[in-house]
């Protein structure tokens, strides 16, 4: 495949950043899309030019690490991947492809395509735990029965990787469906329920000061997210914050 | 109660409650406006009912009024925060490919439906403030019909009310079901929700052109 990137190129969070073009060939149509970037930082190395920056760690869709705006989209053209998970064979010969950083003014650009998102470990840090010692005296699984329901939407919950396409996604930059997610999935047991009050009032709070936007349900959110996590993660935090807040 | 107001979550809340207090004022507008269809005494009746009633006078219209303006002020006031957050471009963008138009622009057709506003405020609220409480002229039960009819007769303003009442329909589309769920609806209500979300969207704004329509041809 030969194709034309239109990459975001920026050298540290002070500068300004703008689009630079690169022509790169002979990119299979079964490489991910983080290879091809690869192939074309060995070009830009071997032509003695500075490779561009993009985060990647697993690169099997599980530790959130890889972000990148892709053609307009959140991880790319596809649904429920992340971008490590995105093959070239979704493009075609001869395309043009934009590749951006996640944009949110909470996730500072550090480089190129590297954005900052300690945003979300601080909100998680406010309140996305439970101070429960299950290390040494774990009980019986059984001793404490859970809804079945309860189980299985908690568990959807905590599918959520962090990766923050959900607020690249969002018109209004809102960090909502993360932090829907994280308050969801302790809420709906009972070791979370200890604390729920606590936990959502904390962590809304931590993720107002962060500087994300309200969320206005438009749900690109939910179509972005590499791991399907739903809205009604949302109005359940909603839920919990109107509980905690008038009891 | 005071940190939930000051909270995102708290101020969505707030606007989405002024939302459902706006659908169930135009619902009941609605349902009076279109006995002007069918009986001119009818709605002779009800709007002199509406019209000198102390209890909708001096505390439900300034209760509506305030409503009307909260709504307007906090939505400005989050699409500004919201802007704010959002402040760097992308370059290139797909929203289309994961949202409607009307949820990504709820603030281009309330803008369109604040300027409809103004000028049904110019049409009617203002010239009827102004019979009752400036000139003080003496109450006729049977001025409401001929007061909506003359101000049907001209197509250009019911082209405009037609055009507004399509961007209110684009705004309650996603506006109904979006208030609902800012207000933390359950998913087991989510389908039903949508549902009663896509009849009052459609509804409501056709009734009202329907009506605006009606009394045009009747006029020609």
């Amino acid at each position: 495949m030969r194709l034309t990137l239109k990459i975001w190129r920026q050298k540290n969070s002070e500068t300004k950043g703008k689009i630079e073009t690169y022509n790169i060939d002979d990119i299979s149509p079964d490489m991910s899309f983080l290879e091809m970037l690869d192939v074309l930082n060995a070009k830009l190395i071997n032509e003695d030019q500075e490779p561009v920056s993009f985060d990647h760690d697993c690169r099997e869709g599980i530790c959130g690490s890889c972000s990148l705006f892709i053609n307009g989209r959140a991880h790319g053209p596809d649904r429920r991947i992340t971008t490590c998970q995105l093959h070239m064979r979704k493009f075609k010969d001869g395309d043009t492809i934009y590749i951006e950083p996640f944009r949110a003014k909470a996730f500072p650009v550090i480089k190129d395509l590297v954005v900052d998102r300690s945003a979300f470990d601080r909100i998680q840090h406010a309140g996305g735990y439970i101070s429960i010692n299950t290390s040494g005296n774990t009980q019986d699984a059984n001793a404490t029965p859970v809804n079945k329901e309860d189980a299985d939407a908690a568990f959807d919950a905590a599918t959520c990787i962090g990766c923050g396409a959900c607020v690249a996604t969002c018109k209004n930059s809102s960090a909502m469906l993360f932090v829907g997610a994280k308050v969801s999935q302790y809420s709906l047991l009972p070791q979370g329920q200890t604390e729920a009050s606590r936990r959502v009032v904390n962590m809304v709070n931590q993720m107002d000061l962060e500087g994300f936007g309200n969320c206005s349900n438009t749900g690109a959110c939910e179509v972005e997210c590499p791991k399907g996590i739903s809205l009604d993660n949302i109005a359940r935090m909603n839920r919990e914050l109107v509980k905690a807040s008038f009891k | 109660m005071k940190n939930f107001i000051a909270t995102s979550i708290g101020k969505k809340f707030a606007m989405a409650l002024s939302a459902i207090f706006l659908m169930v004022f135009l619902l009941q507008h609605f349902l009076i406006n279109i006995t002007s269809v069918f009986s001119a005494d009818i709605f002779n009746f009800l709007s002199h009912f509406m019209g000198t009633n102390p209890l909708v006078q001096f505390i439900l219209q300034p209760i509506l009024i305030a409503g009307v303006i909260f709504h307007f002020v906090m939505g400005f006031y989050l699409e500004f925060q919201n802007r704010k957050a959002s402040k760097y471009e992308y370059q290139k963008v797909r929203g289309g490919a994961n949202s409607t138009w009307m949820s990504r622009n709820m603030i281009w057709s309330g803008l369109v439906i604040l300027s409809f506003l103004v000028l049904h405020f110019i049409d009617f609220w203002f010239p009827e403030m102004n019979y009752k409480y400036v000139e003080f002229l003496p109450e006729d039960p049977n001025r409401y019909y001929e007061e909506l009819v003359h101000k049907f007769e001209n197509p250009i303003r019911v082209l405009f009310y037609c055009v507004s009442f399509i961007l209110l329909a684009l705004h309650l589309l996603h506006g109904f079901s979006s208030s609902l769920k800012s207000m933390g609806t359950n998913k087991t209500y989510v389908s039903a929700v949508k549902n009663l979300s896509n009849i009052y969207a459609i509804g409501i704004p056709a009734g009202f052109c329907f009506i605006a329509i009606f009394h045009l041809l009747s006029n020609l």
